[in-house]
């Protein structure tokens, strides 16, 4: 039996990376997959490969009025919503002393304020479907620091906190939230630094050796954490951290 | 006395958890430099008005204090707001924004203004020394210890302490960086509560759902931040510190108030 069966999924960040990996996932096993990004031509492109089980919405996480109308379109479109990923997200090198305020500002609005805005809009909708799973992308820079990600590691850890407050928030609801911490994963927020020097060696290397797997993440395998926490195989899991690192912070 | 010669900036000084630390940083030597958005009443130094969510602000600060004091060796990064009662659907934008302004924002530029400043102390970088210490909250760990607003900028505190850490010694600088997380504190960021229920009641209340029954008083934080403050804890850095009355430790049953 498909594992999403009916259920209807929003995806934030949608358009590409963990968020497409994940919204394929959620169609594959019966679910209807929401695809909410700024970039037009890639979700709607997406959806049209995905079928009538998807639909495109033009979302900035940063305005809350694109998160309602995502939410309105996409009850009005499959009627209802059981499942929220907030998977969109920017990834910023910075340290304490070379970022600006501009760049602090902006990494924490995309992730932390667009994490907060999607948990907010979804939660009326989600409560009226006799609940649902919100599953946030914080991040291993969510648990432990690094020196070349601050503003990112502010914003991870405010997702990962957030989190559990919604958890609690939505747990009389049956609105169960958790977060996911992935390590660093082959996506297209680190694609273009991959092939950058790092060292002697490149990027991607110096990456790879981070992760006692010896290698980076694929988004499929950080989708399947995430569908496994939008499905009911996981009904007791609320408020929780789910790392999927290949051993970096073991 | 221990810290002698040593400089030290404590924000949201004029009050609460900042007002008991930087009488206990003056009383260990210290020439303490408080600054607030609210004037101080007898501080226990030079007061200076301060908006920590402004950078114009920090940079005059910073001016300031290499100006007049030579150096800088200490930051307690410890304004901070509640932003009110809000929960996750009644929470506006602009009341995120106004939170991290303050509690997030507000601790980025502190610990880059003194990160800059500490580097000033020395002759050459490897002799810049001192420690920061940030005060996150108990809400930074569990989830029904604040308003989501304040619950998300205390995490980013947290995280944030962890870069600046790892920067400063990657760079070898002998700066550190500390989260503090208090649990309930009898201080002013509960005076809608105390509004509304009384002092002693709305004490005896917070207290209650504190394991050893009781809310904090400011010194009982200061004492800690003083520790991190000092040399003493010379070895320690990008930690963690905890004190909260046990509310973290054991199993209790917990809600978010408004919680639907």
């Amino acid at each position: 039996m498909a594992r999403l069966e009916n259920k209807v999924v929003l995806l934030s960040g949608g358009a590409s990376g963990i968020g497409a990996e994940t919204a394929r996932l959620v169609v594959r096993e019966g679910g209807k997959a929401v695809l909410a990004d700024r970039d037009e031509a890639k979700g709607t492109a997406l959806a049209r490969e995905l079928g009538p089980s998807a639909l495109f919405v033009p979302v900035d996480v940063t305005e809350e009025a694109t998160w309602q109308k995502a939410v309105a379109t996409t009850v009005e479109a499959f009627g209802a919503l059981h499942g929220l990923v907030n998977a969109a997200g920017i990834g910023v090198r910075n340290t304490i002393e070379d970022c600006s305020l501009e760049d602090y500002r902006r990494v924490n609005d995309i992730n932390s304020l667009g994490t907060f805005l999607g948990c907010k809009s979804a939660f009326a909708a989600m409560k009226a479907a006799g609940g649902g799973s919100i599953v946030n992308i914080s991040s291993v820079l969510g648990l432990r620091g690094s020196s070349a990600a601050m503003a990112y590691c502010a914003s991870k850890g405010a997702v990962r906190s957030l989190t559990k407050y919604v958890a609690l928030y939505g747990a009389s609801s049956n609105v169960r939230c958790n977060s996911v911490h992935p390590g660093y994963i082959d996506t297209p927020m680190i694609a273009p630094r991959l092939d950058q020097a790092a060292g002697n060696r490149t990027f991607r290397e110096y990456l790879e050796d981070l992760h006692p797997l010896g290698r980076l993440g694929r988004p499929d395998e950080v989708a399947n954490m995430i569908l496994f926490l939008l499905t009911d195989e996981s009904t007791f899991s609320t408020g929780s951290e789910f790392v999927c690192d290949g051993g970096l912070t073991a | 006395m221990e810290l002698s010669g040593q400089v030290a900036i404590v924000t949201g000084g004029a009050s609460g958890i900042g007002a008991a630390t930087a009488t206990l940083l003056h009383d260990a030597g210290a020439t303490v430099i408080v600054t607030d958005i609210d004037l101080a009443k007898d501080p226990p130094g030079r007061f200076v008005t301060h908006d920590v969510a402004s950078e114009a602000s920090w940079q005059a600060l910073l001016a300031d204090v290499l100006k007049t004091a030579g150096r800088l060796d200490i930051l307690i990064n410890n304004a901070g707001i509640s932003g009110g009662p809000g929960t996750l659907e009644s929470t506006t934008v602009e009341t995120w924004q106004k939170v991290n302004a303050i509690n997030s924002e507000g601790v980025f530029l502190g610990c880059k203004y003194a990160i800059e400043g500490m580097k000033q102390t020395g002759p050459d970088k490897s002799a810049s020394k001192g420690s920061i210490v940030n005060v996150s909250s108990v809400a930074a760990l569990i989830g029904s210890a604040g308003p989501v607003a304040y619950t998300a900028s205390k995490g980013a505190v947290r995280l944030l302490t962890k870069s600046v850490a790892m920067h400063c010694a990657e760079q070898k600088y002998a700066i550190r960086c500390n989260s503090v997380h208090p649990g309930g504190v009898d201080t002013a960021i509960f005076n809608i509560l105390w509004q509304t229920m009384g002092h002693e009641q709305g004490k005896a209340y917070v207290g209650g759902a504190h394991p050893i029954g009781r809310m904090a008083e400011s010194e009982e934080l200061g004492e800690l931040l003083l520790w991190l403050a000092s040399e003493r804890s010379s070895f320690v850095t990008g930690a963690e510190f905890v004190a909260d009355g046990g509310i973290t430790t054991g199993l209790s049953r917990r809600r978010v108030i408004g919680a639907p």
